[in-house]
């Protein structure tokens, strides 16, 4: 119960974040991405206002030994900077270049109800199915081999 | 309000949604990754949260559409096929990246991690050279 509040709570200011600061509109973050063009620096006020609340808040919460309202702090354990990671970036990069909308402010934008955005969410999740069903293979390829002997 | 200041405080928003998500639940702000655990195969067991972060999301521009006749959601820049195309990068690229704008770009940040630093530093020129290449070349 406590959880999924918490989720509604911030879901919500992160929502009014994006819609807020301009970053639910596709032509002010391409504006921030055309360098060549009529540059809109925008996206660099919400990032500086995001990292340093959130730098400051996190040194406070990560002091304390585990989350209000949970067991523990689930932080990424992953520090190898690998070809994934690269990889990724790279690809996620090119349709964030090609369309304007990165996760948070494509889902947003459902709310408007346009099938242009629902349309870019559904590729969007059968993207991310395709990479979670890739992953998820060679594992159960080797547990069935180990099933077989 | 000037354009920039609203983005700072859109900023702020933004900031405070993952400070608190990690005070009471212990969770990175990552939108790829809160909305990528509830995705086949093998979703994760803590669905209900992830639900409603995605639920405040949409309710969000509704809420400031109803309160202030905004809601902030600007139109569609490309037409379907580009759409349909950036959506599938998005989905795979973050997926397999680990991360998006908000989890690398913000918690990874703000954590000082050095692969948020390279992921973000990675998806941003790509996106810059994407840019390049479908407004001034093509």
């Amino acid at each position: 119960m406590g959880e999924t509040t918490i989720g509604l709570l911030t879901g919500l200011l992160f929502g009014l974040g994006l819609c807020l600061s301009g970053m639910a509109d596709p032509s002010v973050v391409l504006g921030f991405l055309d360098l060549a063009g009529n540059w809109n620096p925008t996206l660099l006020f919400v990032m500086a206002g995001g990292v340093s609340v959130t730098f400051i808040g996190y040194r406070i919460v990560l002091g304390r030994n585990r989350p209000l309202w949970s067991k523990s702090f689930q932080l990424p354990t992953a520090t190898a900077v690998d070809a994934h990671l690269i990889s990724g970036a790279v690809i996620f990069g090119i349709g964030w270049g090609l369309a304007g909308y990165c996760p948070g402010p494509a889902l947003v934008s459902l709310a408007s109800g346009r099938p242009q955005v629902l349309i870019f969410v559904v590729a969007m999740l059968a993207g991310m199915v395709f990479v979670r069903w890739m992953r998820a293979r060679p594992r159960a390829t080797i547990a069935t081999v180990r099933g077989e002997a | 309000m000037h354009p920039y200041i609203m983005a700072v405080i859109g900023g702020v928003f933004i900031g405070l949604s993952a400070v608190l998500l990690m005070a009471f639940s212990g969770r990175i702000a990552g939108v790829s990754g809160i909305v990528g655990g509830l995705l086949p195969p093998k979703p994760v067991t803590d669905r209900s949260w992830r639900l409603s972060f995605v639920l405040g999301l949409v309710l969000a521009p509704l809420i400031l559409r109803m309160t202030t006749g905004a809601s902030g959601i600007g139109a569609p820049a490309v037409d379907y096929p580009l759409l349909l195309a950036a959506g599938v990068l998005v989905g795979a690229g973050t997926a397999f990246g680990g991360g998006c704008t908000s989890g690398h770009g913000i918690c990874g940040m703000a954590r000082l991690s050095p692969r948020s630093a390279v992921a973000v530093a990675v998806f941003v020129m790509a996106a810059i050279v994407t840019v390049f290449v479908t407004r001034h070349l093509v």
